[in-house]
């Protein structure tokens, strides 16, 4: 039979380009650890919104007008004038905020099974530069809009600059090409935002990937599957990326895109916290709205910011939160990764940073009080002690064995079958009133009634599981 | 790994299935994308029909005004243009505007509801250039055929002022007409024909 | 380690403590549904406010296919006189007359209730008071020492404030209506609901259809969700 011009055209490119080798080498011969569990999916679904932003962005500055004069009023012409404008500009809006739940939640994952450690150091690295381009991208995207918000949080934020002593007043008139943040720092931070940055994070992206497919992923057991190979050199505990994790992604990506869509197509504000109400009123240079706070994402770090009672030690104790993470690699000197097989003062510690982290997080919403204040102090001094006394507290771990295959978990089945047993014994089915013929009656849903001693008991089993957890 | 017992048809079922319904996804999700590159609104107001006043006009005066952002030539032509016009048919491609775009009142000699007041899209046919009004006779640049009409400068088509093309030039047909009507004697609007009803 | 979490927890809740102060607020009723009261509501901003304050990003185009109205009624019952279908909704008040009269540019309107919310418009619309103090002779419950006069005093007559010494401050507590208006208390409470809802919607006009495409969207992505989940669970046969 004479080859298809089809089969051809293929063989001409294959032969000049290593499309079949790109593809064996990093999905169907890319073998994973087979334990990966929920917090896997964010590493795909952070590429799935970077994808997200930058289609939807590249729609965006067709219809927007980087010109102080005209920049608002662009924005309000995509939402009600261009076809379609509002959906994409929702898309763009709720993805920045998703971008950041997505990477938080991907950087945990790190956290709490080791990823950052040897051999992945340099993974974390690439990743913590990802970080820091994105907050670079989201604070510059958070100007265009060109409301009061925007700017002035604009201000606050280049202001920060000044406090380097010497070459901070220069540096942060440098950075704004004004006296004040103006027309110049629009169009600057318009130029950053839609091409450099971006540009940027495209590549970190790509190193980040192939650092990671050079010494393949680590597991929630921490266990290193390439030292346990069969007889073909295959790991025993790995599978083919291709096509058991690109199926199973694909559930992610779905169930995330179900979570993205009822914010834009039901609260795309989401009660301030995406979209910011003083954001819809346009940037005034002569008034400074009432409360002003960053975008959620940025909370944690703003709260920081404010909880240091001098300006430069604040912008020190800002920058220096996000620096240490850096460091990780080397400030844990724990010999074992995951979270699973680490020492009580371990899990006790991050249980802690946690909280003061979600802590810094909603204070940096709120207007400061002194009780906050304080609060917010204790946060950044448990913030910085995970972190600086690492080196201490990780030497003493009692570490439980690790073992030499990855372990199997509860599967969704099982986990679902957990819940509804839990459902059942927090509720009872209230008695009919009366008799009823209908066949209604065997569901019971609705005639379920929240049972106190069913709730006291779970409460109780949970703080005890969670106590157990941590040591 | 445990490959035995692997149903493959229900596999590429549900492959086959999934790729349907998420290509099926991508195109209505496409649909937005690529509409948003259609005219908005603001473009559409601009396209919005458009009032003339011509009883400040003079004969031989060309009044430009935009429509749709385009440029939309009134003419007052004299008697003598109107004479010249009758003349003119074995030099023109299409005379009888049988293959040109018009609304179906100006399909005639003079291209207009009234035969003075010439009204036209000031495009070229070709390639999209606003040809320049010419009016005068025989021009040195022109040479003894020209009778006054528009001339293309960007390749060199020739209409006579009643928009038609001549034979032997890039322009395969006469200028385009937009729908106009008359509100009063003195009073135009362009991009209607006839009450309410916007082209 | 439970203490620290007793602390952390009141503490979190004297923080909310700080929050509340100022005047509570009405609740508008929002039916962005409700034609009716979304052309009544744009009638009484033609009438009313129209005069200092534009929607200069709404034409009146838009209305008219939103509320379901034909173009020529919509130009003749709600736009003002001279209008254009496609004219946006801009104020006939130039700005230097405005700047000489108020002091400042009466602000656009177009995004007020997404910045404001509805139920602080809806208040503040009924806040106003007499106070002789004040150069317009009114004065707001919602926003104290508002620079524009109370339009719908004849409708609603004029209303009093019950002021309380707090601390050393003057603080409302309520206001009484003092002279009736031409209006009932329930029509005019119906008149500033139906101008909210038209605001509420010029705020952001596509979200009727935003909400009611959402459910096609979420409907499609549980189905592609299903499909996605039984062809993993498929395909892990193998790994289990």
């Amino acid at each position: 039979m004479k080859p298809s011009r089809l089969s051809l055209f293929g063989e001409w490119i294959l032969e000049r380009f290593p499309i079949t080798k790109i593809w064996e080498e990093h999905m169907a011969h890319y073998y994973a650890p087979k334990n990966f569990n929920f917090w896997y999916f964010f590493g795909s679904l952070a590429l799935l919104v970077l994808v997200n932003q930058i289609i939807t962005g590249i729609l965006l500055t067709m219809n927007y007008k980087p010109d102080a004069e005209l920049a608002f009023d662009s924005v309000e012409y995509i939402m009600r004038e261009v076809n379609w404008g509002w959906l994409i500009r929702y898309m763009h809006s709720t993805g920045a905020s998703a971008f950041f739940i997505v990477v938080y939640l991907h950087m945990f994952r790190g956290i709490i099974y080791g990823s950052f450690k040897h051999p992945r150091e340099l993974i974390w690295i690439f990743g913590m530069f990802i970080f820091v381009a994105l907050m670079a991208e989201a604070f510059m995207g958070y100007l265009l809009p060109w409301g009061q918000m925007s700017y002035w949080g604009a201000q606050v934020i280049i202001s920060l600059f000044s406090a380097i002593p010497v070459i901070g007043e220069d540096l942060s008139l440098w950075i704004r090409g004004d006296y004040v943040i103006s027309d110049a720092t629009l169009n600057r931070f318009f130029a950053f935002h839609v091409i450099a940055v971006p540009l940027v994070l495209v590549m970190l992206v790509f190193l980040h990937i192939v650092a990671l497919h050079e010494v393949g992923s680590n597991n929630p057991d921490g266990v290193e599957i390439k030292k346990q190979k069969d007889a073909k050199g295959i790991p025993l505990d790995g599978i083919p990326f291709h096509p058991y994790y690109t199926v199973k992604d694909i559930v992610g990506v779905a169930a995330f895109l179900i979570f993205f869509s009822v914010v834009i197509f039901y609260m795309p504000e989401l009660n301030g916290f995406f979209l910011e109400h003083a954001n819809f009123i346009p940037a005034d240079p002569m008034k400074t709205p009432e409360h002003i706070a960053p975008v959620w994402y940025f909370t944690p770090f703003y709260s920081i910011l404010r909880a240091i009672p001098d300006k430069f030690a604040g912008v020190i104790g800002m920058g220096g939160a996000i620096v240490v993470l850096f460091f990780l690699p080397w400030l844990d000197r724990g010999r074992v990764k995951s979270v699973r097989y680490r020492g009580g003062i371990y899990k006790k510690a991050l249980f802690l940073f946690v909280v003061s982290f979600l802590t810094l997080g909603y204070l940096g919403t709120q207007p400061p009080t002194p009780v906050a204040s304080i609060i917010a102090r204790i946060c950044t001094a448990i913030y910085f002690g995970f972190f600086l006394l690492m080196p201490i507290y990780t030497r003493w771990e009692k570490l439980k064995p690790v073992p030499t295959r990855v372990t199997s978990q509860p599967s969704l089945d099982d986990r679902l079958q957990a819940l509804k047993k839990v459902y059942e014994e927090v509720t009872f089915v209230a008695p009919l009133s009366k008799p009823v013929a209908s066949p209604l009656v065997k569901c019971t849903f609705l005639r379920r009634r929240l049972n106190p001693a069913g709730v006291r008991s779970v409460a109780k089993r949970f703080v005890k599981t969670l106590k157990t957890s941590l040591d | 790994m445990n490959n035995k017992g692997v149903d493959k048809s229900k596999r590429q079922f549900l492959t086959s299935a999934l790729t349907v319904v998420g290509a099926v996804g991508t195109g209505y999700l496409a649909v937005p994308f690529l509409a948003q590159m259609q005219p908005s609104v603001k473009a559409m107001a601009a396209g919005a029909p458009v009032e003339v006043d011509i009883s400040k006009m003079e004969p031989g005066q060309l009044l430009r005004v935009a429509w749709r952002g385009k440029p939309v030539w009134i003419l007052k032509r004299t008697p003598e243009v109107l004479a010249t016009l009758k003349t003119l048919d074995n030099e023109l491609r299409d005379p009888m505007s049988e293959e040109s775009i018009q609304p179906d009142y100006s399909k005639n000699l003079y291209r207009s509801l009234k035969p003075e007041i010439f009204v036209a899209i000031g495009i070229c046919t070709h390639l999209g250039c606003s040809p320049t009004f010419r009016p005068e006779i025989a021009p040195a640049d022109l040479g003894d055929k020209w009778k006054g009409g528009f001339f293309c400068p960007c390749h060199g088509s020739w209409f006579d002022l009643a928009g038609r093309v001549y034979r032997g030039v890039p322009a395969p047909t006469n200028l385009e007409i937009p729908p106009y009507r008359y509100v009063t004697e003195n009073q135009l609007i362009i991009g209607e024909s006839s009450q309410g009803a916007s082209a | 380690m439970r203490r620290i979490i007793t602390l952390l927890l009141f503490c979190a809740l004297s923080v909310n403590g700080y929050a509340s102060e100022g005047v509570e607020l009405q609740a508008a009723s929002i039916d962005l549904s409700d034609k009716q009261s979304l052309q009544r509501g744009a009638k009484t901003f033609v009438t009313y406010c129209l005069g200092c304050h534009s929607l200069k990003y709404m034409r009146y185009k838009r209305l008219a296919q939103d509320f379901g109205l034909d173009e020529k009624k919509m130009l003749t019952q709600i736009a003002p006189q001279n209008a254009s279908i496609y004219d946006k909704m801009f104020t006939a008040m130039n700005k230097h007359d405005a700047e000489k009269w108020f002091g400042i540019q009466p602000p656009d309107l177009s995004l007020i209730a997404r910045s404001r919310g509805t139920d602080w418009l809806y208040s503040y619309l009924k806040g106003f008071y007499v106070d002789k103090s004040k150069a317009l002779g009114v004065n707001n419950a919602v926003f104290p020492d508002v620079g524009m006069p109370n339009v719908f005093w004849q409708l609603q007559g004029q209303q009093q404030a019950v002021v309380n010494m707090v601390e050393g401050k003057q603080i409302v507590e309520g206001l009484v209506l003092d002279k009736p208006g031409t209006l009932s208390e329930k029509e005019f409470d119906d008149l500033v609901n139906d101008l909210v809802n038209f605001l509420a919607y010029v705020g952001e006009p596509m979200q009727l259809e935003r909400v009611s495409l959402g459910k096609y969207v979420l409907l499609y992505l549980f189905m592609f969700l299903g499909i996605a989940y039984v062809l993993k669970k498929e395909y892990w046969k193998d790994v289990h």
